[in-house]
């Protein structure tokens, strides 16, 4: 199979779109977060998606699929909340090995699966490693700035369970994504620097940051560049933005990463801003006109779509990179 | 003049291939050969600095970040955070500095140099900064593989090193030793751990010149011939060093310590350092320097005289001590009392809140009017400034907490003012589960505690388990939910599901920035239909909506946000579009089913139609509701308060005289006529929506059939498919139930005074006629409404003040066909039938059935405690058609009187 790295050279890559918005299509009720796993579990686990990759790997893996059908040439493993101490807060912290080797499975299987249908267009698997739901550079609490509920050795710790269970479950790259406090990237970077060591494999890193905030921060207050500059000395494959605000508000950071750095660039914004509903309403056409402006403008090496994409949204992409790549 | 044989003029920076050495705090700081030399703030160390010891020692942070920052806004682009100290915890020190340094954007705003002798603690301090910094320092003095463990692991954790010119065999002392060293640690650096060569410093040793001693006597000049070698022969790599050190035998004498500095920094950035330790405010401008001193200190420092130490000496005992040149950075505090409390919580500094607050204490009649005012102000600029993305959340959480502190001094002299005690209520807060955002929450928290709240305050990631375990063991009257991101809504409505679950009925409120009224209405109040949820759009308005829901009021309150959501609901449907209705019988189905008891209903005195001519005018006066008055002006706002309001206040006021003046004539010179016609009969409901109106008490002769629309767009599953037909008891039941019904004009004899004014073309008064009677026609609605509850039906025995009839406080409803509780325009026309309006009362239908008089209303009245308005919204053809059928109409014809109704 060719390498990631030689790939990326001569065209952009498709990564999938959002796994939450397309479970929820398939309406789930609590029973399908426990089934076979976790039935007498003590505490509520509807909304623990991750779960699903052990509970109903049958969704997971059809989801997988309907992104590979759709053309995506990277899909993310089901492991946004795949710490033990994300799960903590469902007291199923003893499971996030179990939740990243299962999931990184499911999206393996499914892209070997298009590897014999498509031989010409290699699948690739990327680890998806979420921030986590704590911030080691905000306190959460306001009268007490210094105050903190993670350190930095308890987070590279968790990070480092779900690393190996990615890599033992056959991912092919590790995403770090969604950051928005870079201290927590720069411990999954630290953790997986020690992965590396221990299991001799060194696999490509993407990492993915999130600009929520009007004055182009972070939730932890770092401008676009300066965000870069602390995570580079991680050689990455890429670094990128996703999530927030959609792809318009994405664009200026976008370029100024291209600008400040030689690193690939990947972006995988949310279907527009969320309605008063919090739903993402942006169709793929709409989202698409964005996208070509990536793709024409070459601030992009890597696209995909977050919150509230679709296999359509992606289809609609895949169609945009074919059509810019025979121009 | 060059200090190094191989080398001459100045240093010109020659690695163009190699990346320039980048470094962040919440912003970049790159070194390029044109930013010529960083200067790193050297305040912040406890070995340098006597007051940051103290101030470390005796547990002062809030003052040791205050001495970080006057080091950035004086200019530092680094700060040297250095916790050795034998009396300190170090390690402990510097986590919490640096942590409590990442929670000020005006300081983390630049890179941080961790600066200690121990490496566990210069780990430490790595493990709490999200940028990119520069460790101070690593050496080979414990030889290669401690220096390799050390570089590999500040590789990882992405900082740049300082690398001290010390070895196994000491410190280096000369040129050549510091050459050697440099050459030897870049070189294992570089090749072995891979450490980027730009992010290499080297800190060659700036040792004190002057001290008497001649191997001193060269000591400059050596660090200079080493800083040129290290930067024209190791590719990238930048020099620095702690430039007090130079001057160290003048301690006390800071004209010639700053004069030395600058001299010595002079040459040393001629040869290529290019970052140093300095201390702004210890530094003079070179060209500042005088004559006669700098060529004293040049001679010390580049060992040009043999006595050269000795005439500096010299020379120093009549410098005269100059006046510390302290920057102001204070100029501000000069400026009004508004402004200052505006910068301190813009720029969010804490150390003037208290002297602040006591200041504008005594400028208002009431502590809790600098909250209100003085405040708030601040705090709006800082929503502004957020808002247009000029601040960011760091900078926001600040201001909040100096929000918080200023409030906090204040509290004590609320408290005085307030009656002791009782509070008004408890109150649980909560960010809930999933989000971690609270300056909202806790912004809510102290607006609602200064206005004698008692807060319960669960903080961020609340479980919906916590919130009910903690609200039933506080009795709490009301528990708010905050969030900011957008699966928090999800999680809202999970809680309010769970508190109908466990048949809780305390108030519930939704705030947070994703929130909306919409969200609330749709998805989170019909889940919670034991409780009353109300959306609060920001923390002003928490204290008015807390006050309603625990006030005498609340039912009028909650019925009218029940009322608001149910049209946002409705209307929300329309929007998205949502085709989601019940068949007719569905919709019967779900209807409110009224537990019926004979006793609730009461007989009423008068059966039978009723008319009142001539009514007078001067009885209804007090019955005008004057809001929708100004409305028609189109200028909105409640009345009285119009009359003082701003802007609006002086137009309004002249309007109301105006139509106070007119109403005089009106009632004076009988411009307008007065009738009524009023009815209440025997009625029982049939097949559901058919209202049947009996003659009289046999029940037998039906003298009309009101046939009622239902909703039936698909509701949740604890509301109802509403039709006025519920409020009526059934047949079946056997409970023998009643219903009113009304026309009444105010409006006869109207257009004799119009056409006088149109004749005058007197616009104006033709308009304020026209609204003052149909002010009057709803007055008189309301007037009729009384005189039925209290005297011809008698189910009412208090008399209502004007405000809560303006309210509709009173039990029982009187919609009017063609509006939304039945939007059924030709039920008109049985109504009119059985009251025989148009004979005694002069009240006509058009054809279109409008009534004429315009200034006219009419209507059913309903008595039953359940009634309640509601709109009937879209509805299908299916009860469309049946409705059609059983009234003989055309289905052409009735359904063009329900188009507007009818769902596509």
């Amino acid at each position: 199979m060719q390498n990631i790295k030689d790939i990326l050279k001569n065209r952009i890559l498709l990564l999938d779109g959002a796994m939450g918005t397309m479970i929820q299509r398939y309406t789930l009720t609590e029973d399908d977060f426990r089934k076979g796993w976790f039935e007498g579990h003590d505490k509520p686990l509807k909304g623990n998606n991750d779960l699903l990759s052990l509970t109903r790997p049958d969704i997971i893996s059809r989801i997988h699929e309907a992104y590979l059908a759709a053309g995506a040439d990277i899909i993310e493993t089901n492991t946004f909340s795949g710490t033990s101490i994300a799960q903590s807060d469902y007291g199923l912290e003893k499971y996030a090995y179990d939740i990243n080797l299962h999931s990184a499975r499911l999206a393996k299987a499914a892209c070997l699966k298009y590897n014999e249908i498509t031989p010409d267009k290699p699948r690739f698997v990327a680890g998806s490693i979420g921030p986590t739901n704590r911030t080691l550079s905000i306190s959460p609490d306001v009268n007490d700035p210094g105050y903190r509920n993670i350190e930095f050795d308890a987070l590279v710790a968790a990070y480092e369970e779900q690393i190996n269970g990615l890599i033992e479950g056959g991912v092919d790259i590790l995403m770090v994504e969604t950051v928005f406090d870079t201290l927590n990237a720069k411990a999954a970077l630290f953790a997986i620097e020690n992965c590396k060591k221990n299991t001799g494999k060194d696999l490509p890193v993407m990492v993915s940051g999130t600009i929520t905030d009007a004055s182009g921060r972070t939730l932890s207050g770092q401008t676009a560049e300066a965000f870069l500059i602390s995570v580079e000395h991680a050689n990455l494959l890429s670094i990128g933005f996703n999530c927030a605000l959609g792809a318009d508000a994405m664009k200026p950071y976008l370029k100024t990463l291209k600008k400040k750095s030689n690193l690939l660039v990947s972006a995988h914004p949310n279907a527009g801003l969320p309605n008063e509903m919090g739903e993402y309403d942006e169709t793929p056409d709409k989202m698409g006109e964005q996208i070509e402006g990536f793709i024409k403008e070459g601030i992009v090496n890597i696209v995909g779509g977050c919150c509230g994409t679709t296999p359509e949204h992606i289809k609609k992409m895949n169609e945009l990179i074919i059509k810019y790549k025979t121009i | 003049m060059s200090f190094h044989p191989d080398y001459t003029g100045q240093y010109k920076y020659k690695w163009t291939d190699i990346p320039f050495m980048k470094l962040s705090g919440l912003e970049p700081l790159i070194l390029t050969p044109e930013s010529n030399f960083i200067n790193i703030g050297e305040r912040t160390n406890v070995a340098g600095s006597k007051k940051f010891l103290r101030l470390i020692n005796t547990n002062e942070f809030d003052a040791a970040l205050s001495v970080a920052r006057e080091q950035v806004e004086n200019g530092a682009q680094v700060i040297d955070i250095n916790m050795d100290d034998g009396l300190i915890d170090g390690k402990a020190a510097m986590v919490k500095f640096l942590k409590l340094i990442a929670s000020e954007p005006d300081i983390s705003r630049v890179p941080i140099m961790i600066d200690s002798s121990k490496w566990e603690i210069i780990e430490a301090g790595l493990q709490c900064v999200q940028g990119k910094s520069i460790v101070n320092s690593i050496s080979l003095k414990e030889g290669e593989d401690n220096f390799k463990y050390q570089a590999k692991k500040i590789k990882a954790y992405g900082a740049a090193v300082i690398v001290m010119a010390f070895d196994e065999k000491g410190q280096a002392d000369s040129y050549e030793r510091r050459i050697e060293i440099c050459k030897r640690s870049y070189d294992i650096l570089v090749n072995e751990v891979n450490f980027n060569p730009q992010d290499i410093i080297f800190d060659p040793n700036i040792f004190p010149v002057a001290t008497g001693m001649d191997e001193h006597r060269q000591n400059a000049i050596h660090f200079f011939q080493a800083t040129r070698w290290i930067r024209e022969n190791l590719p990238g790599a930048h020099v620095s060093g702690g430039v007090s050190n130079v001057s160290f035998s003048f301690r006390g004498n800071n004209t010639v310590r700053e004069a030395m500095h600058s001299a010595f920094l002079y040459h040393a950035i001629r040869e290529g350092m290019d970052m140093g330790i300095v201390n702004p405010s210890m530094l003079e401008v070179y060209d500042n320097i005088s004559k006669d001193l700098l060529t004293k200190v040049e001679d010390v420092l580049l060992d040009r005289h043999e006595d050269a130490t000795e005439n500096l000496l010299n020379f120093a005992d009549n410098v005269v001590e100059k006046a510390a040149g302290v920057k102001d950075t204070a100029e501000w505090r000069k400026l009004p009392i508004q402004e200052r409390i505006t910068h301190s919580l813009v720029k969010g500094i804490a150390d003037f809140a208290t002297e602040d607050m006591e200041e504008a204490r005594h400028l208002v009649d009431a502590p809790i009017k600098v909250i209100e005012g003085y405040l708030m102000n601040g705090m709006n600029v800082v929503g502004d400034l957020f808002g247009a993305g000029k601040m960011f959340l760091p900078q926001v959480v600040k201001s909040a907490r100096v929000m918080k502190k200023a409030v906090a001094y204040l509290l004590p002299f609320i408290e005085e003012t307030k009656e002791k005690g009782q509070t008004n209520g408890k109150i649980l807060l909560a960010t809930v589960k999933g989000d971690v955002h609270d300056i909202g929450k806790n912004i809510v928290g102290v607006v609602l505690a200064c206005n004698n709240y008692e807060i319960i305050d669960l903080g961020v990631m609340v479980p919906v388990e916590k919130i009910i375990e903690t609200a039933k063991l506080h009795d709490v009257d009301i528990i708010g939910l905050s969030g900011l991101i957008t699966p928090s809504l999800d999680e809202m409505v999970t809680v309010a599901e769970e508190l109908q679950n466990q048949g809780m009925a305390i108030p519930l409120l939704i705030g947070g920035a994703t929130t909306s009224k919409v969200h609330t209405a749709v998805k989170i109040q019909e889940k919670y239909t034991k409780g009353d949820t109300v959306h609060v759009l920001d923390a002003s308005r928490s204290v008015t909506v807390a006050g309603e829901l625990l006030g005498k009021n609340k039912s009028t309150f909650t019925n009218n946000i029940a009322e608001e959501y149910d049209k946002i609901r409705i209307n929300y449907a329309k929007k998205v579009g949502i085709k989601s209705y019940l068949s007719i019988d569905e919709a019967r189905s779900n209807k409110q089913k009224i537990d019926w008891q004979q006793e609730d209903i009461k007989i009423p005195n008068f059966i039978g139609v009723k008319h009142y001519e001539n009514f007078d005018l001067k009885e209804l006066i007090n019955y005008i509701d004057w809001t929708p008055f100004f409305y028609t002006w189109e200028m909105r706002g409640k009345y009285p308060a119009i009359l003082k309001d701003e802007k609006k206040g002086e137009e309004a006021t002249k309007l109301f005289k105006d139509a106070e003046a007119m109403l005089e004539k009106i009632i004076a010179e009988k411009w307008l006529k007065a009738n009524a016609s009023v009815g209440i009969w025997p009625a029982n409901t049939v097949d559901d929506d058919v209202i049947e109106i009996y003659k009289d008490e046999d029940r037998k002769e039906v003298i009309h059939y009101q046939y009622a629309l239902r909703q039936q767009l698909k509701k949740s599953d604890k509301a109802f498919n509403h039709s006025v037909a519920d409020f009526i008891a059934p047949k079946t039941s056997g409970i023998k139930d009643y219903i009113g019904g009304f026309a009444v004009t105010s409006g006869l004899n109207i257009e004799k005074q119009l056409k006088i004014f149109e004749a005058d073309h007197d616009d104006y008064n033709a308009i304020m006629l026209k609204a003052l009677a149909d002010r009057l026609a709803e007055a008189f609605a309301e007037k009729m409404h009384e005189i039925v509850r209290q005297e011809l039906w008698g189910y009412e025995k208090e008399k209502l003040n004007k405000n809560d009839l303006i309210k509709e406080k009173y039990q029982g409803i009187r919609p009017a066909p063609g509006y939304p509780a039945n939007p059924d325009h030709t039920e008109k026309i049985g109504l009119f039938k059985i009251l025989a309006a148009t004979e005694n009362s002069k009240i006509t239908l058009t054809e279109s059935l409008a009534m004429f008089p315009t200034a006219a209303v009419s209507g059913w009245y309903f008595s039953h405690p359940e009634t309640h308005y509601f709109g009937v919204g879209k509805i299908k053809m299916d009860q469309i058609e049946e409705i059609a059928t059983k009234k003989g109409m055309e289905l052409k014809v009735y359904k063009r009187w329900l188009s507007s109704n009818l769902a596509d």
